[in-house]
């Protein structure tokens, strides 16, 4: 039977003749995201920024929300926020953290009940005070960064140093682009988002170190092979793998957006960018091209000079 | 690679089969299993998005420990001081100490070392080797002495206030009647309350929220209390407000005549003459003991009954109570004279505790929860199913049979650790099949380069094994550290998230290494072919 073949055999692109563009497009992209990241800010969910986060159905047809607003913003709890969350009469709100302590942020709920009293059910209530929400982002920064240090470890042992730095950069760049992702589409930044982060930064590691492993073989056998054309060669081999394996992951990816339900959603969403979009590029047109630049495969017996021009 | 020795091959299906066994009792009826020996009973606990209930963080009022020992502290340096007869002057605490100056013309030195005795070692799993004590006895000038509690010793004092809390929660937790609540210590001073199923933790929280200390003293009626108010305090004695509204101030005696742990034995129930909800209590023998002796020492002046710093009631004692039980009246609802009976049943907690934490789903939205993890899982899988076989046929059918034995060791897994599956969780598995998957695409793309370069299908699917297996590794180990970070900084819904992709990874690579090679093997075997079908 014929079999589904996306990627044809012996495919012999030159993926290394686009670093010229990929490099400062990125270099781009980074900056931008960074800059977002500070004028933009991230939506940071009451897992960081404490306070106060209810989901609740209103027992008959869609939920008037600009009653339920009205209501309880005349309760004198500061910012209130409330949104639809999936059906239409499902509202999710959202109150900051009260001054006074954690006394204060179980006060607010109190009110909110009386307010809202039985026209609605009660889904879910999150209370975060401030001595919590501070650890959970302290923790979420400090195990991100350990992340990437004792990747950068292990990548070094197994491979020399230039492939550990250059998975390395090709990855931050990965997660920098998704925190840009992230603060553009202002979706929920809670703790759930730090696993999508920290999984984004695995799985693309996962395809960055198939590459290595494929470039590192190729280093081993052609001696004489100018760079440029043996990363070539990795990336095209691996290029069929590559390609399926992400098809896979985005078939896995995509039953979850649409089946998953609202309550994982911006864990999908942003894992859809993180793998599918970002991590693709990054593997092959950072990750790759970036050993050049790294000087690897410099001390072989080359007839030609690596390329130096930047 | 390709050649399996009999015994390897049995090992290796009776592993995975064991392990899948595991998982049975997951979709088996509760009654079923529980007939079955403990060890196979182990099962998957459904988070608590997924089942509905509370999730409720306390931490522990550690200032208050601390304020507490030093207090203690203060009171036996007063006791050894006057047992030993030595004059002293500005007995205090400040800081994280108790200093007090020895007067002139008593025995210094001899007072210090008495005073030293109260230094206690500090045992622990190491016992006294661990050389800390519980006190640092220091001397400066003008024979003043300064006794500091040392920071082992607050930890230490800390650590059995949770204990004790904890055992006093789980008192309380039970009078609600839930099922199976979870009360655990986290960190140095924190407790978790989980409470799988229950809807509205108000009761709950008014429960943990109290500390439920009672006392009974004296009225102070030397003076009105709202003339100490405006002039002088008296020195043995303080102001307390009363519980209900309005807010009056009563003067009242520090010193507590009887107290909450003498009880026995607290019943809400019903006034005879007024029929107003009250609690009954009964003291336990020594309790009953005090309670006489001060009943018929103070005929005819009020009491206060003191919970919590505030005043319940203050009544005249008409008559010494030489039974050792009475009630406890003023302003109670039916529904709070239980909760008071409960609290006092219980036990009163060393320190106050505050709420942190809290996160709380209903069953509607649990049930909604799984039916969509299903959902999503079932869709994920047939799509990637279907892929894997128009992509590589046969050995596409191979691959699927493995990843599906992957996802039965996963549960298996899960339910052999009791680990907690929450939404995340599920996410983590469907990632999981399509992380799976990768790996036998390295194998089978490895094998199709090398039928392209020319070997026998055999070589090439050896081949094919071989190379790709390092990379399986090293790829996967990279996810590995990820969800292990991930396990060590998050909690709750996100920890299982990092169970389940942490357990997916190692069976992945378990099954990529064993099982697809063997079924592949014993196809080649079985089949002998001409050409390699992908």
């Amino acid at each position: 039977m014929r079999l589904l073949r996306i990627v044809p055999d012996d495919t012999k692109f030159d993926f290394m003749r686009f670093r010229r563009i990929s490099f400062p497009v990125s270099a781009l992209l980074s900056i931008l995201a960074i800059c977002l990241y500070f004028f933009h800010g991230l939506n940071f969910g009451i897992d960081f920024k404490g306070g106060t986060l209810i989901e609740v159905q209103s027992k008959s047809g869609a939920a008037d929300l600009a009653r339920m607003r009205a209501t309880l913003g005349s309760l004198g709890l500061g910012e209130v926020q409330l949104q639809q969350f999936g059906a239409p009469n499902d509202v999710l709100i959202r109150i900051a953290e009260q001054p006074g302590g954690e006394a204060a942020q179980q006060a607010a709920v109190t009110k909110v009940r009386g307010a809202l009293g039985d026209e609605v059910d009660y889904r879910r209530v999150e209370v975060v005070g401030p001595r919590v929400s501070g650890e959970l982002l302290s923790y979420g920064v400090v195990g991100l960064m350990l992340a990437i240090l004792a990747i950068l470890i292990y990548l070094w042992f197994r491979f020399e140093w230039q492939f550990a730095l250059g998975a390395m950069i090709a990855n931050v760049h990965d997660i920098v682009l998704t925190i840009g992702f992230m603060s553009i589409t202002q979706i929920d930044f809670d703790l759930t988002s730090i696993a999508a982060l920290l999984t984004i930064l695995g799985y693309s590691l996962n395809d960055t170190v198939v590459i290595y492993d494929r470039i590192r073989e190729m280093l081993r056998r052609y001696r004489k092979l100018p760079m440029p054309e043996l990363l070539n060669a990795s990336v095209n081999q691996t290029l069929s793998r590559s390609v399926i394996t992400h098809v896979t992951v985005s078939l896995a990816l995509l039953a979850l957006l649409l089946f998953g339900g609202q309550a994982i959603h911006s864990f999908t969403a942003t894992m859809m960018f993180g793998v599918v979009l970002v991590g693709t590029y990054t593997s092959v047109f950072i990750a790759s091209p970036i050993l050049i630049y790294l000087g690897v495969g410099t001390g072989r017996d080359a007839l030609t000079a690596p390329d130096r021009d930047k | 690679m390709l050649y399996f020795t009999r015994w390897k091959a049995a090992a290796i299906l009776l592993t995975a089969f064991i392990v899948c066994l595991f998982a049975v009792p997951n979709f088996l009826p509760e009654k079923m299993v529980q007939s079955w020996p403990k060890w196979a009973q182990r099962h998957v606990v459904l988070g608590l998005d997924l089942q509905g209930g509370s999730h409720i963080l306390l931490e522990v009022d550690t200032n208050a420990v601390r304020k507490e020992k030093l207090e203690s502290l203060r009171d036996d340096v007063r006791r050894v001081l006057r047992d030993a007869r030595v004059g002293y002057t500005g007995l205090v605490v400040r800081g994280n100490s108790v200093e007090v100056r020895i007067r002139e013309g008593s025995n210094f030195d001899q007072a210090v070392d008495k005073l030293r005795e109260l230094s206690q070692p500090l045992g622990g799993i190491l016992g006294s080797s661990t050389g800390q004590r519980s006190l640092d006895v220091t001397t400066e000038a003008g024979n003043l002495v300064r006794l500091t509690v040392t920071e082992p010793a607050i930890v230490e004092r800390i650590r059995q206030s949770v204990e004790q809390s904890i055992q006093i929660i789980e008192r309380r937790v039970n009078e609600l009647g839930t099922v199976e609540p979870l009360i655990q210590r986290q960190g140095i001073d924190r407790i978790l309350v989980q409470v799988p199923g229950l809807q509205d933790p108000t009761r709950l929280k008014e429960l943990l929220g109290k500390t439920a200390k009672l006392d009974f003293r004296m009225v102070d009626i030397s003076i009105p209390a709202e003339q100490a108010l405006q002039g002088r305090i008296p020195p043995d004695s303080e102001i307390l407000y009363s519980a209900s509204q309005p807010k009056t101030p009563y003067l009242v005696e520090k010193r507590i005549l009887v107290s909450g742990a003498d009880l026995t034995d607290a019943q809400p129930g019903f006034d005879q003459r007024t029929n107003e909800p009250i609690v009954s209590f009964r003291f336990n023998t020594s309790g009953a003991r005090k309670f006489a002796q001060v009943t018929q020492e103070n005929v005819g002046k009020p009491f206060a009954i003191i919970l919590d710093n505030q005043v319940i009631s203050a009544p005249v004692i008409r008559e010494p109570i030489l039974g050792g039980s009475g009630q406890i009246s003023g302003s109670f609802t039916v529904e709070s004279a239980n909760d008071l009976a409960i609290l006092l049943r219980a036990g009163a907690l060393p320190a106050p505790l505050t709420i942190i934490e809290e996160r709380t789903v209903g069953p509607g939205l649990g049930q909604d929860s799984i039916a969509k993890g299903k959902t999503s899982s079932y869709v994920g899988a047939a799509m990637v199913i279907a892929f894997m076989l128009a992509t590589y046929g046969l050995f596409g059918l191979f691959a699927n049979v493995a990843v599906a034995i992957n996802v039965a060791m996963i549960f298996g897994v899960l339910s052999m650790l009791n680990a907690t599956l929450t939404l995340p969780g599920i996410a983590g598995i469907v990632l999981t099949v399509g992380i799976a998957v990768d790996s036998n695409v390295l194998i089978y793309e490895r094998i199709r380069e090398e039928v392209r370069a020319g070997r026998t299908p055999i070589n090439a699917i050896d081949a094919g094994f071989s190379r790709a297996l390092a990379t399986i590794l090293d790829s996967n180990i990279t996810t590995f550290i990820a969800a292990a970070v991930l396990f060590y900084i998050g909690t709750g819904p996100v920890r299982g998230f990092a169970v389940t992709l942490g357990i997916g990874i190692i069976t992945t690579v378990f099954t990529a290494f064993t099982l697809t090679r063997l079924i592949v093997a014993y196809w080649v075997r079985w089949r002998r072919p001409q050409r390699v079908p992908i």
